[in-house]
């Protein structure tokens, strides 16, 4: 049943954050650590289980990759929402911080990139 | 008549109000894709764009700080793209996720975390110091506000430092996701983000939830996930290290 995949991710979604949210606490950081990448971590194994332990129906399924479709007009949404007029009109430092933070990120992508072990597929 | 209950309908239903907006947001970006570039910038990238532009005319309009969100009827985009249903779309797109990608490139990923807080902490100490500010306490905020515009505050609290320049951190982080959004479908072919490993490598440098979520959903919907696990460890790591480490080897040059 598609709730079924809709209840899955839910339920891995608030577990992930939920441990985010610990870890933050135990680092005595006022953040949440990880929590959606634990909450993606949860899903995939649960996905990669062997099927007779859990098996993950065609339509549970279906719950799942409805959210996912939805992903691209929430951060849509998520854009409208954001706080634009400030950024724009923060001033210089603020304006050349982040740019230069940005720039010097970008460049840094091909460097990290030599890192990876395996190069072979995925078109490196 | 017909208007004040027209007004208090969309009130009442704004989530989907923001639905039938979104939709028309999103099918008017990709005609426009297809007709005006014939497909060379992405339907997503230019939904984005647009997402921004709107916000903005809306922050102007009303002088609050939700974008369009706070135009009257609109509400509802607050709720769609808030926090809870970004979370919630991003940890579905990991269902199509292979363990063996993450692997490849785990370390690296994990490494670029560490790498891209000192890289944007140290980017934005430096444009601090190069505009006159030498109290190590608004050197070290400004420098988190570069890496994120939660690690800003969060640093600037900690250390004690004034709203002006807490608000000024603010402004770092959120110039820096913002450009991260726009930026990232346009330079993603020359610096070889195209691959699941580039984008965990790119999450950890880049680090803005939201930033990296609009960058790659408008570059490559495929890669999200993998961007998005090395992401979420990046606040985390930067309010860890900004008010205790980063802000003492600060201290240190200072003095």
């Amino acid at each position: 049943m598609v709730i079924y995949g809709v209840a899955i991710l839910a339920a891995c979604t608030l577990g992930g954050l939920f441990l985010g949210d610990l870890l933050g606490q135990a680092l005595n950081v006022q953040a949440n650590v990880g929590g959606v990448g634990f909450a993606m971590l949860f899903l995939i194994l649960l996905a990669n289980l062997p099927k007779k332990y859990f098996n993950i129906d065609v339509m549970s399924r279906e719950g799942v990759a409805f959210w996912s479709s939805m992903y691209i007009p929430i951060i849509v949404a998520m854009a409208a929402k954001q706080d634009v007029v400030t950024a724009v009109a923060s001033g210089t430092v603020a304006i050349i911080a982040g740019v230069l933070a940005v720039a010097a990120s970008f460049a840094m992508i091909p460097v990290l990139m030599r890192f990876v072990i395996d190069k072979e597929g995925g078109g490196t | 008549m017909i208007w004040d209950a027209l007004t208090q309908l969309a009130q009442k239903n704004s989530l989907l109000v923001a639905f039938v907006f979104v939709g028309i947001a999103m099918w008017f970006s990709y005609q426009l894709s297809k007709r005006l570039t014939y497909g060379w910038m992405h339907g997503s990238a230019i939904a984005i764009t647009i997402g921004l532009l709107l916000a903005y005319v809306g922050g102007v309009s009303t002088g609050g700080n939700k974008g369009l969100a706070d135009v009257g009827l609109l509400g509802g985009i607050a709720i769609m793209g808030g926090g809870m249903f970004r979370d919630f779309a991003i940890v579905a797109t990991a269902f199509g996720v292979h363990l063996d990608d993450l692997k490849k490139a785990g370390f690296v990923g994990s490494f670029s975390v560490i790498i891209g807080v000192l890289l944007s902490f140290t980017v934005g100490a430096l444009v601090a110091l190069a505009f006159g500010y030498t109290d190590p306490v608004v050197i070290t905020t400004i420098g988190a506000g570069a890496a994120t515009y939660i690690v800003g505050p969060v640093t600037g609290a900690a250390l004690g430092a004034s709203s002006d320049i807490i608000a000024l951190s603010i402004a770092a982080g959120l110039v820096k996701s913002i450009l991260v959004m726009i930026v990232t479908p346009l330079v993603a072919k020359r610096v070889g983000l195209d691959n699941p490993s580039a984008a965990m490598i790119y999450g950890g440098l880049m680090g803005t939830t939201s930033g990296v979520s609009g960058g790659l959903a408008a570059t490559d919907p495929k890669l999200v996930p993998y961007g998005a696990m090395t992401a979420t460890f990046y606040t985390g790591a930067g309010c860890l290290l900004a008010p205790s480490l980063l802000f003492l080897i600060v201290k240190a040059f200072a003095s």
